[in-house]
């Protein structure tokens, strides 16, 4: 196992950090769009079953299938990156999308309402006291995405773009164990150091959560 | 001044929330809006800072219409306080307090010294500034609610329920602390309860609602008390509801005139007292029968009992004694009204 990682360490080495880029940067574009999309399902109730729906259906495709089907619909080569990146991007949004839009209903109630009556205006609130206050629920969903994206990624290899994931298949074909041990163990380290990562970031962020009850 | 003019409100579905409502509010002063659930008490308020905009009617703010103000602006303009109070979760106590002052664009230090200011004000201390709303209790989270409310110096002020979610004793600690702080400031206030006595209390004027959406009286609480206009004020305010108060004033504080001495003011009526100095009767001529005691009491009784006998004592006097039934003392009308003005002042305070 030392022995293996002595002799590839430069591949492995490049194989986390495009695990780590392949994984991260679907859940900062999934997140990012699925704040307006989640926005815009609470805005306009007839909306919210829609991507709720849509969103159910997307995440039940097969992720190798998926990967399949982009480079088809968008016409890039089969063995783009840009397919494991859209691909985890559109997991990352049908998991955001809703989680969004119910973390903003779950806000909904007294002070949204004083907010409103104080003089808030729409965009104002939403992002000064709706969003922050559903920042919990929303970093909940936003650890589940990266940790299933981080998991994800491997399934690449098989398109050319894997991360990690290039350990297991180049293992499996060579009939070698060991970097397919060291792949999963550095996955696994990858997706608890990131999910701590965004504990962090999230005592940070919502300080409020965590002072006790009242004296 | 606030005036609604004709205001009715209809939500979708059909459901009259208020109908055809004319009312003025006076600058400076509380008028309450009370009435059972489903009275469109609320509803009104809520039009006032067009958090619920009128199926039609006017409603302006000394003479504005306030449908043709910015919305966001006015609200800024009206102080708002709710039921649990509404806090900001995310926000430290100051930052709560801010909350107007930092929307109409004052820098944050300012607008922070300024809340912790307002904290003295409502009877919080300083200390308070930098903790989340989660670590205070209810009457202090609605102590920070009404801070908040005052921030920006707003010459009107909304409440709608604000001391109903809190605990009695809490509460009336509440209630007076507003008394005295509406009697620094003269704020124009609307204030929605659907407790009559928390609406007598605190009210300049009290604008009674019924079902429906109808004004069933508005006056001061004097007025509805002592002339109700129909039978549901007089059921919502209760019927008697003074007289049965008294019944929980003991009598020992009333002041009595010596028995001896006693000479009714208007017609001359003197007590009788038997050789053991317990009373007999009231006699209105040197030469005439006494007529009848209507009763006696005891400093353990009650001031109900007291003006009773005082009302129906052919002299216009209550008649105290001992325990062994010596007559001791003697109140006349004035002495009890003058009692319960003492008692009014009292409560006032």
């Amino acid at each position: 196992m030392i022995t293996y990682l002595q002799n590839n360490y430069p591949e492995v080495l490049s194989d986390l950090v495009e695990h780590l880029w392949l994984a991260l940067i679907p859940v900062v574009v999934g997140a990012a769009l699925s704040l307006p999309l989640g926005y815009l399902a609470v805005r306009v109730p007839s909306l919210y079953q829609p991507v709720v729906n849509v969103g159910a259906v997307l995440y039940s495709i097969p992720s190798l299938a998926l990967f399949l089907m982009i480079p088809v619909i968008i016409g890039v080569g089969y063995l783009s990156p840009l397919n494991v990146l859209i691909g985890l991007s559109l997991y990352t949004l049908a998991l955001l999308a809703r989680t969004v839009a119910d973390a903003l209903i779950s806000v909904q109630g007294e002070t949204t309402q004083a907010a409103r009556a104080l003089g808030y205006r729409p965009l104002r609130q939403l992002f000064g006291v709706e969003l922050p206050m559903a920042a919990p629920v929303i970093f909940a969903g936003l650890r589940v995405a990266t940790v299933a994206n981080i998991s994800l990624v491997s399934v690449g290899a098989l398109v050319g773009s894997g991360g990690l994931g290039n350990l297991f298949t180049g293992g499996f074909q060579l009939g070698f164990v060991e970097p397919i041990i060291i792949g999963i163990v550095l996955s696994m380290l990858l997706a608890g150091l990131c999910d701590v990562g965004l504990v962090l970031l999230q005592r940070r962020l919502t300080p409020w959560t965590r002072v006790g009850g009242r004296a | 001044m606030i005036t609604f003019d004709q205001v009715t409100k209809t939500f979708p579905g059909g459901n009259v929330a208020v109908d055809n409502l004319s009312l003025e509010l006076p600058t400076g002063q509380i008028t309450v809006f009370v009435g059972p659930s489903g009275c469109g008490k609320t509803t009104s308020l809520r039009m006032i800072n067009r958090t619920i905009e009128p199926t039609s009617g006017t409603i302006s703010i000394d003479g504005e219409d306030v449908s043709t103000q910015d919305a966001a602006l006015l609200r800024r303009k009206i102080g708002y306080v709710i039921q649990h109070a509404g806090l900001f979760p995310h926000r430290t106590v100051a930052d709560n307090i801010a909350t107007v002052p930092l929307l109409n664009g004052v820098n944050k230090k300012q607008a922070r010294e300024e809340a912790v200011q307002l904290l003295a004000r409502v009877g919080l201390d300083e200390s308070m500034a930098g903790r989340y709303p989660t670590q205070l209790s209810g009457g202090q989270q609605q102590r920070v609610g009404v801070a908040r409310a005052l921030a920006a110096d707003p010459p009107v002020m909304l409440m709608d329920e604000p001391f109903s979610a809190v605990d009695p004793i809490v509460r009336d600690g509440l209630q007076k602390e507003f008394l005295r702080l509406q009697a620094e400031l003269g704020k124009t206030i609307a204030f929605v309860t659907h407790d009559i006595d928390e609406a007598i209390k605190l009210g300049d004027t009290v604008a009674i609602f019924r079902v429906g959406g109808h004004l069933a009286q508005v006056g001061s609480p004097q007025e509805l008390l002592d002339s109700p206009a129909d039978e549901f004020v007089a059921d919502f305010v209760g019927r008697d509801r003074g007289f049965r108060g008294l019944s929980f004033v003991t009598a020992d504080k009333l002041e009595v005139e010596p028995v001896r001495a006693y000479v009714d003011r208007a017609g001359g009526a003197r007590l009788v007292l038997d050789d053991g100095g317990r009373p007999q009767g009231w006699r209105f001529e040197e030469a005439g029968s006494p007529q009848p005691l209507a009763g006696t009491f005891t400093v353990d009784d009650n001031l109900r009992l007291v003006t009773d006998l005082a009302i129906s004592s052919p002299a216009g006097a209550a008649v105290r004694v001992d325990h062994d039934g010596v007559a001791d003392g003697i109140v006349a009308h004035e002495a009890i009204a003058r009692h319960l003005t003492a008692m009014r002042r009292e409560s006032e305070r």
